[in-house]
């Protein structure tokens, strides 16, 4: 039932936030940050004390919900689940946090959609029958499409659409696919269901599994994103407000990876395989040419943007891989990337709130103006280079370790991303905070606020960077189950 | 002859034909808006109230003529409720017509009895007559503000192509009953099926009846090709005629085109279902297309509509219960989510003059969320369910179109739903934006102010709600459908029908 609760409750108090607005602006926000504070407390609880289960799984809920086509309510949850549930949490509720004084319009309903698109990133990560997944999947956009769209910047209504026919049609592909797999699963057994253990395990010829893994896998590789699927990301990312563009980078990102560790590789273990080469490839592209792209950009929010290329091309490399270091290596990366790329969002989105633009021409110069704004900066950017002691580090590396055991040229080919990674990093510092200040910028520093949602995000950084022992082993225990799922069948 | 329960089967029926006549007199009498809607109203209600009667007693045969199964039987509580939430709706949109009112309703209720008739025929005669009866009251309904230029002109549009379509359903038959020599669905489907396709002269005339026969169902669903009328008579038809026009006529066609191809074993014929699945993708794609195009939202509806009915023709094709199933949750989703749309418009329009038409351009609705939050939060909902979004009933009805169509391994027809549906989101979140955008439009006068709004409001609030709620949790539906469509019904069918099938006439060449 703490399941449950974990999703219900981001969805109550949505409700109740948007109903709060009458109380002026201040009481959504406390509202949901509250909320969402509670939401990781929940998490941590579990992971603390975890029920009495099965393997790796911690907990579990399960109801009938539409037994006509044998499709129950079922949420589960193992290290894997927890650790993305906390990222979702922490994230939500720096996102409350960085859109306090950003939003004045309509508080209620933002809260509101930001709410229910964090509850629907949750259900994601624990629903364990195939429908629940999709219908979480697909209902978590739709209130991230309204942030979009409503509260983002110049050209949000092209950015809107497009995010959400990307993700909207890759997803109809995936139901397509889903359907397929329980009919053939009711074929091959008489038993109708959409239960993903029930699933597991399944034998197809060649061909069917290789076009139903596709199917998960497209719909994966949008979100994730995988060139050349990426082209929604920069559009989403740079017109959504501050909060959505964390939401984005930080929890809906993740969920793309998370579809192809959990469904496309233990569902169709042998398509998977015959198509981890490309897969790979294609990985080390968005490593490089995201690098690339970020490397080339004026608009600090787009720069940004790429830069996620760049890094989720790693847990898709880690994730076909398929091998313990690379597995971890593919989970500490997206925990890394969630939290120093939400933090550059909201470094970003606190330059464009004081400055008006995001124009990097128009920047420079900001390390006089405003100094402890631009040193968190400059610690954010070597984070996202990699720098050793923080979290993408750990991450990049243990993928690249898994990598090389089995595909070394894909994995020398990746290491160039971090050469990649660091010019683009230091290039971001220089154009932004160093050289002449010729705008004549006069800065408010880091307020309080800010200095407290940087504390935090930075602290897991570091945290992970020094001492990931504790997520590895949290993570690992998931992950090797997954492991076994695989090699059993 | 029938017999008491016979009558007691046919309560529904008997129902709404009373409802309409004593609506007519009561005109007749006195002249009260209030009167003639509550007494529809009442009508209506007392024919949902017969259905479980009528459902204890089904299957039933009645006479040959029509076949009181419990998929007839949903089909009917489905149009009664369509009629109800119109006649509320009308209600309040009429509240301020300034010719006469009543009449409306009559109308309405024959039109309702036309379709009832429809979708529980299983005999030619009486699927010609309810079909006729529907479309004569449609077209008085389109045209009903005579004075008006463009509500004439859709209504003649409307009578011109009804008129075609049923002189192509009328030729059809008569090939039909040529070479079977039998009107009755069931009685022609043994010797339908039993000679394969093209052996003899006479199956072609078999063929080319059919042909004609779908052709002119076509009209009436307006599938591609026989969809020019669509958009214009939507956006000429005032707009509780529109959405009933949407959602009545055409579900009622769709359903009877479930049972007749059942009865007739249809799908062994695959002549037939090539023509269908034509018809399926064309629908799909010229009505998306085309949708993409348009400014006003009434004709956008039109073309959404002629693509819908191309999703529903995929379950139709795919066949078998799990097919007949899709059939009836779409339609009961497609019900919903158009009445809701239509009657958002007609919420919006009441207040309008005559010289002003109605709020269907996409202008009318810019920022329409900011000072009407219930009605452009009711449209959202129609149009993201309308786009097949979870969370609302259009994604379990497309849930099930997929089902069925992956069950039947049509692919064709599963890619076209897929790229149909993408194309779509294009042009619903069109309009969502629009409501949502920041700079609101002059207040429309409409609703407020307006005493009959309430009927309104109250309808669109349950629509919404039940929008939601079988999108969340769709179990009940699922199980009525489910216990409707049961597969034991037909043999008990064929061993109460006590009369044998009418010889084959004597004018064979």
């Amino acid at each position: 039932m703490i399941l449950l609760a974990i999703v219900a409750l981001p969805l109550l108090a949505g409700i109740l936030a948007w109903g709060a607005e009458r109380f002026g602006p201040a009481a959504p926000r406390w509202l949901a940050a509250a909320a969402l504070a509670a939401d990781a407390a929940l998490v941590l609880w579990l992971w603390v004390w975890p029920a009495p289960g099965t393997g790796s799984w911690v907990a579990e809920a399960i109801m009938p919900w539409m037994p006509r086509f044998g499709i129950a309510f079922h949420l589960a949850a193992d290290g894997l689940s927890l650790l993305m549930l906390l990222l979702s949490a922490l994230l939500g509720v720096a996102a409350v946090a960085c859109s306090w004084t950003e939003i004045r319009e309509r508080v209620g309903f933002f809260h509101f959609c930001l709410l229910w698109s964090l509850a629907g990133a949750m259900g994601v990560f624990l629903a364990m029958d195939l429908f629940l997944f999709f219908f979480f999947w697909e209902a978590m956009l739709v209130p991230m499409y309204f942030l979009i769209a409503i509260w983002g910047h110049e050209r949000r209504h092209y950015a809107a659409i497009k995010f959400f026919l990307f993700t909207q049609g890759s997803g109809l592909l995936m139901l397509v696919s889903i359907v397929v797999l329980a009919i053939a699963h009711y074929r091959a057994t008489g038993l109708l269901s959409f239960d993903y253990f029930d699933l597991l395990g399944g034998v197809f010829p060649p061909d069917v599994g290789f076009w139903l893994m596709l199917g998960f896998f497209l719909a994966f590789a949008v979100k994730l994103p995988v060139v050349p699927f990426h082209t929604w990301l920069a559009d989403a990312h740079t017109e959504a407000p501050t909060a959505g563009s964390v939401i984005l980078a930080g929890v809906l990102l993740k969920t793309g990876a998370y579809g192809l560790l959990r469904f496309t590789v233990p569902l169709f273990p042998a398509a998977a395989l015959a198509f981890a080469p490309v897969a790979m490839a294609l990985g080390v592209v968005g490593i490089l040419y995201g690098a690339l792209l970020a490397f080339g950009q004026h608009d600090l929010k787009r720069l940004v943007a790429y830069t996620s290329v760049s890094h989720m091309g790693f847990v898709l490399l880690g994730i076909f891989a398929w091998n313990a270091q690379a597995l971890n290596g593919a989970v500490i990366q997206m925990l890394a990337h969630g939290l120093s790329t939400g933090a550059l969002f909201v470094l970003v989105g606190a330059l464009q709130e004081r400055t008006g633009t995001r124009d990097l021409g128009h920047l420079g110069g900001l390390w006089a103006a405003a100094p402890r704004l631009s040193a968190w900066g400059l610690f954010l950017a070597v984070a996202a280079l990699g720098l050793p002691g923080l979290g993408n580090f750990v991450g990049e590396f243990l993928v690249l370790l898994g990598t090389f055991q089995r595909y070394s040229p894909f994995a020398v080919a990746a290491a160039l991303g971090l050469v990649g990674a660091a010019a683009y990093a230091l290039i971001m510092v220089q154009r932004a905070f160093h050289g002449e200040n010729r705008q004549g910028w006069q800065l408010a520093d880091c307020n309080g606020r800010e200095t407290a949602i940087m504390v935090a995000l930075a602290a897991g950084i570091v945290g992970i960077g020094v001492f990931p022992q504790p997520l590895l082993a949290t993570a690992g225990l998931a992950l090797s189950g997954l492991q076994r799922l695989v090699g059993a069948s | 002859m029938l017999n008491a329960d016979d009558l007691l089967a046919l309560g529904p029926l008997l129902a709404l034909l009373a409802a309409t006549v004593l609506t007519l007199l009561l005109v007749a009498v006195r002249r009260s808006h209030g009167l003639a809607a509550g007494t529809a109203a009442v009508g209506l209600l007392a024919c949902l109230a017969l259905l479980p009667g009528a459902a204890r007693l089904a299957p039933r045969d009645v006479d040959g003529l029509l076949l009181l199964d419990p998929a007839g039987l949903f089909y009917l509580g489905l149009i009664s409720l369509a009629a109800l939430a119109t006649c509320l709706m009308a209600y309040a949109y009429l509240e301020r017509f300034d010719g006469r009112r009543e009449e409306f309703y009559v109308l309405l209720l024959a039109a309702t009895l036309g379709a009832g008739s429809v979708v529980l025929s299983d005999h030619f005669a009486a699927f010609f007559l309810g079909l006729e009866l529907m479309s004569v009251s449609l077209f008085a309904l389109i045209a009903y503000p005579a004075a008006r230029q463009r509500p004439l002109e859709a209504g003649i549009k409307y009578l011109i192509l009804a008129g075609l379509s049923s002189a192509l359903l009328a030729f059809g038959i008569a090939l039909i009953y040529y070479d079977s020599g039998s009107l009755q669905f069931s009685g022609f489907g043994a010797c339908f099926g039993a000679r394969p396709m093209g052996a003899t002269g006479q199956a072609w005339l078999l063929l080319a009846g059919n042909a004609l026969l779908l052709a002119g169902l076509g009209f009436k669903l307006s599938l591609v090709p026989f969809h020019l009328w669509a958009p214009d008579v939507y956006e000429g038809a005032p707009a509780p005629a529109a959405g009933f026009l949407a959602t009545v006529s055409k579900g009622a066609i769709a359903a009877m085109l479930v049972r007749y191809a059942g009865e007739t074993q249809l799908h062994d014929q695959p002549a037939m279902i090539v023509l269908l699945e034509l018809a399926a993708i064309l629908s799909i794609a010229a009505g998306n297309l085309l949708a993409l195009l348009q400014d006003n939202l009434k004709r956008l509806l039109a073309y959404s509509s002629i693509a819908h009915l191309g999703y529903l023709l995929v379950a139709v094709i795919a066949g078998g219960t799990l097919g007949a199933e899709a059939v009836a949750y779409y339609l009961l989703a497609y019900f919903a989510m158009n009445l809701g749309a239509f009657g958002v418009i007609a919420a919006l329009s009441s207040g309008r003059r005559d010289g002003e038409g109605e709020a269907d351009r996409l202008e009318d609705y810019r920022g329409l969320f900011w000072h009407k939050p219930l009605l452009a939060g009711i449209l959202t909902v129609n149009l993201l369910s309308l786009a097949g979004i979870p969370l609302t009933i259009g994604f379990i009805g497309k849930f099930y179109l997929f089902a069925s169509g992956v069950g039947a391994a049509r692919w064709l027809l599963v890619a076209a739903l897929v790229a149909g549906s993408i194309v779509g989101l294009f042009y619903y979140l069109r309009v969502v934006i629009v409501l949502f955008a920041r700079q609101p439009a002059a207040p429309a006068p409409g609703i407020a102010g307006n005493g009959a709004a309430w009927a309104s409001a109250l309808t669109l609030s349950f629509l919404a709600l039940t929008l939601v709620w079988l999108g969340l949790y769709p179990e009940p539906a699922m199980e009525l459908i489910r216990s409707v469509h049961a597969p034991f019904y037909r043999t008990e069918v064929s061993r109460l029908r006590l009369r044998p099938p009418p010889l084959r006439p004597s004018l064979r060449m």
